[in-house]
């Protein structure tokens, strides 16, 4: 048996579209009507069914390629109408290439401090992402779509996990370029608060995490297998390094 | 594409690029099949592409879902007529990909359920896929489907019976009919 409201406000208090008077009224309703509430429970196995399913089905990475392609050529475009935006990414990079070139033709310049300074330049980054909102790049919590989004245009492979049982929900990825050398960034989420992880190709050996912070920002450094990661965010300490753990043992 | 002035590519980059999995999978879902919704969605996006000029502010995810789905509409009607029909009369005996007995057959509970959601005509099944899939509000959804915000509830709920039925009685004529 199905009873009035089943039709006119069951299904609005199910998807908690109802105003609040009208939710406490179909309570109320509810407290009396078996086959409302009957209902209701069948909606939400209906639900959970849908949701273990896994129905929803992404764009595959040739449709993206496709979609994209035409507009790649202007691709960094979102920094081209903030010129002063420009002017800061052109120092930062020229920074970071001295910074590189430095790094290369002495490890022994490889000091702490040094380390520090170019994780100083990674946060930057980061508040850049943060106050551009969201970056052109991919939005996925599919690993292996954005896997391969990256691989297309990297020419090293990175690791690319989705950490959400872990509590580093996979949210996309973007790709820096600073002087000519390509950097991935892979965006998780912790507890709301925006994780960048920015990831490039190294020479040097494995190192365990080196962490600092800056302008209220948290980043630990750390390399493993040729790959080194920073990954930057305002969440705690503790949450880094739980990260780099994550991934750690993911390579 | 290149009808784009270089703000407005930057910006379509940013606002309507990342939600190109949700145009894939409304396609998808609307003409019941990956191939044909490549095709559409890709379509879809170089429409958006073309007047994303004409669009000022608001929600960039509905604005693109808005295309996606009247793009597919129009597909749906130039190549496969009968499946909009179903709207109309409700009845499913016009080539539906899922028969009670195919529904019968299929074991494994996500494809049971995709079968019976491709029995649903496209007018619900669409909402089921906004709401359940998609995550879409009320308000979302009265948007891309261009149906008035009081009616999407109603939609919702005879979306989710035919769904139930189509489940519970695959075996019965009554897959898909209204109830």
């Amino acid at each position: 048996m199905r009873c009035n409201f089943a039709d006119s406000l069951l299904h609005g208090y199910f998807d908690g579209e109802l105003s609040a008077p009208s939710a406490a009224a179909f309570e109320r309703h509810l407290q009396h009507c078996i086959p409302c509430a009957t209902e209701l429970v069948d909606l939400d196995l209906l639900r959970d069914r849908l949701q273990l399913a896994q129905l929803y089905e992404p764009a595959s990475a040739s449709l993206r390629r496709k979609i994209s392609a035409p507009l790649r050529p202007i691709a960094p475009a979102p920094v081209a109408s903030q010129p002063h935006l420009w002017h800061w990414l052109a120092a930062a990079a020229a920074l970071l290439f001295v910074a590189i070139v430095l790094w290369r033709v002495s490890p022994g310049l490889r000091t702490d401090e040094y380390r520090a300074e170019l994780a100083g330049e990674i946060v930057d980054a980061h508040m850049r992402s943060l106050q551009s909102g969201p970056t052109a790049g991919i939005a996925s919590n599919d690993e292996h779509l954005v896997k391969g989004w990256f691989d297309a245009k990297l020419n090293f492979a990175i690791p690319v996990r989705d950490f959400a049982n872990g509590g580093f929900a996979l949210k996309g990825g973007r790709l820096e370029v600073m002087e000519g050398r390509s950097v991935a960034v892979l965006v998780y989420e912790r507890n709301r608060h925006p994780v960048n992880v920015f990831i490039w190709r190294t020479r040097e050996p494995d190192t365990s995490p080196r962490t600092g912070s800056r302008q209220g920002f948290q980043w630990a450094d750390w390399r493993k297998d040729k790959i080194e990661f920073c990954a930057v965010s305002d969440a705690d300490p503790a949450d880094l390094d739980q990260l780099h753990q994550l991934i750690n043992s993911s390579v | 594409m290149t009808e784009l002035g270089l703000e407005d590519r930057a910006r379509f980059e940013q606002l309507v690029l990342p939600h190109v999995d949700a145009a894939f999978n409304l396609a998808r879902w609307l003409l019941r099949g990956r191939a044909d919704a490549e095709d559409v969605a890709q379509e879809a996006l170089l429409r958006a592409c073309r007047f994303f000029g004409g669009f000022h502010g608001g929600d960039p995810r509905a604005w693109l879902l808005q295309i996606v789905r009247n793009t597919c509409y129009s597909w749906l009607e130039k190549n496969r007529p009968m499946e909009l029909s179903m709207e109309f009369d409700e009845e499913l005996h016009l080539q539906p990909s899922a028969t009670p007995e195919t529904l019968a057959i299929a074991g494994d509970d996500r494809k049971r359920l995709i079968l019976a959601l491709e029995t649903l005509p496209p007018r619900f099944r669409e909402v089921l896929v906004l709401r359940e899939l998609e995550g879409c509000s009320y308000k979302e959804i009265a948007a891309i489907t261009s149906i008035p915000i009081g009616t999407v509830m109603s939609s919702l709920s005879r979306a989710r019976r035919q769904l139930y039925s189509a489940l519970a009685n695959p075996c019965h004529k009554e897959v898909a009919r209204e109830v």
